[in-house]
């Protein structure tokens, strides 16, 4: 059973990383703001999920994981609001690579 | 592998501080000190200085970057004119000989302290279940050293009688800060409505549990305050000018709570904030609940700025 355990831990913090490093990659790769932005919200979003599903077998109480599943949405909220105020900032302000 | 870990966070650390330094442009070396100060919550994290990495992520990296950030903004207008003033080469010197004599002589004192250091650790230890307080930290800041903490408290109020003394005459009493106009069926007020209710759990909580786990009034009070800077912020509320009196009356009440303890302990422990055996908790609780809404308004009006306007 913790042997299944640690196979999930290993392979979902995997793939929160490689969305980490996807994000970055388009975070210095991709031309514009807004596309930049697309890159780092995933990277954010579905990076931190995969992290915090990972963790979660680790957590070692229901209290502790609720925690850690409401970091998770209190970071899908407050990325996807300030991405919108940065997007909405640039849109404003014209195009500026 | 973990050391690995640790090493990257160091050189990490080391890059950002000198890249924030080197920075030419403001705004980048102000958001290369927020990630410093972030990186540097981990590095407590790292040394199980739990209590120490709230505090710096709350007040080094995101009061502090929040007020550095107001800083830049002020200053975009007249950057461009001071980046070309440029010092001349024997200034420039001297200020790199200075600073360079700085940290040579910080680093001679670290390192000749003596091995092992010498500490009242294991004394504070052995005393912490008389005052009954679960977690070491606020024993040691509220019992032990119980005067730090008060003198703390007053630095933020002179800290922001200085902010205010910044203000033009004709505004004195008024409202700090510009009013801010948001959309009101945009993002930041939709977030100014949702996050509240959410920050202001998760602050009375890390508040309660600074009792036995990491936390306190200092980290819990800095999220109260930002979540009413958001408020501010999003146009859904304004500042209160400062002349009010329930805010002046606010913004002294926890340090003359503190202050009033201290002398009942003078009359009946025998000390300037000595607690009387067995009304060491209590009291302790009485103080962390009168500072924290102090603390909390403090930190909102300092970030919120000299007053600048009277009614309008």
């Amino acid at each position: 059973m913790s042997a299944i355990a640690d196979l999930w831990t290993i392979l979902a913090v995997s793939a929160g990383a490689f969305f980490f490093f996807a994000g970055t990659v388009g975070l210095l790769r991709f031309p514009d703001t807004f596309t930049r932005l697309h890159a780092l919200t995933k990277a954010d979003n579905l990076g931190v999920g995969l992290v915090v599903l990972g963790l979660l077998p680790r957590s070692g109480g229901v209290l502790a994981g609720l925690k850690l599943v409401s970091i998770w949405l209190l970071v899908l909220l407050s990325g996807s609001a300030v991405s919108q105020l940065i997007a909405r900032c640039a849109r404003e302000r014209g195009p500026r690579a | 592998m973990i050391g690995m870990v640790d090493t990257g966070l160091a050189l990490l650390i080391l890059g950002l501080a000198v890249w924030a330094i080197a920075a030419r442009d403001t705004f980048a070396a102000v958001v290369g000190f927020v990630a410093y100060g972030l990186l540097l919550t981990l590095i407590w994290v790292r040394l199980h200085a739990v209590d120490v990495a709230l505090t710096e992520g709350a007040i080094g990296g995101g009061l502090t970057g929040a007020l550095l950030i107001g800083a830049a903004a002020r200053l975009r207008a007249t950057e461009a004119a001071a980046l070309s003033e440029r010092p001349g080469v024997a200034l420039r010197t001297l200020a790199a000989v200075l600073s360079a004599g700085v940290t040579a002589a910080l680093a001679v004192c670290v390192l000749a302290l003596p091995v092992p250091a010498p500490t009242l650790a294991h004394e504070a230890a052995a005393h912490v279940a008389a005052t009954g307080v679960g977690n070491p930290i606020p024993a040691v800041l509220l019992a032990f050293r119980a005067m730090d903490t008060l003198l703390e408290a007053i630095v933020l109020l002179f800290a922001l009688v200085g902010v205010w003394s910044l203000a033009p005459d004709r505004a004195w009493g008024g409202r700090p800060g510009p009013r801010h106009h948001a959309d009101p069926n945009g993002m930041l007020a939709y977030i100014a409505r949702v996050l509240p209710p959410i920050g202001i759990i998760v602050g009375a909580y890390i508040f309660w549990v600074g009792a036995d786990y990491p936390g306190g009034k200092f980290q819990g009070a800095t999220i109260l305050a930002a979540m009413w800077l958001l408020v501010m912020m999003s146009g859904l509320s304004d500042a209160p000018p400062i002349r009010k009196t329930w805010l002046r009356v606010g913004l002294v009440a926890g340090p003359l709570v503190f202050i009033a303890i201290g002398f009942v302990g003078a009359a009946a422990a025998g000390a300037f904030l000595a607690y009387p055996e067995g009304y060491a908790k209590p009291l302790i609780i009485v103080i962390e609940f009168a500072l924290m809404p102090s603390l909390a308004l403090t930190l909102g009006l300092l970030l919120a700025g000299a007053p600048q306007r009277l009614e309008e």
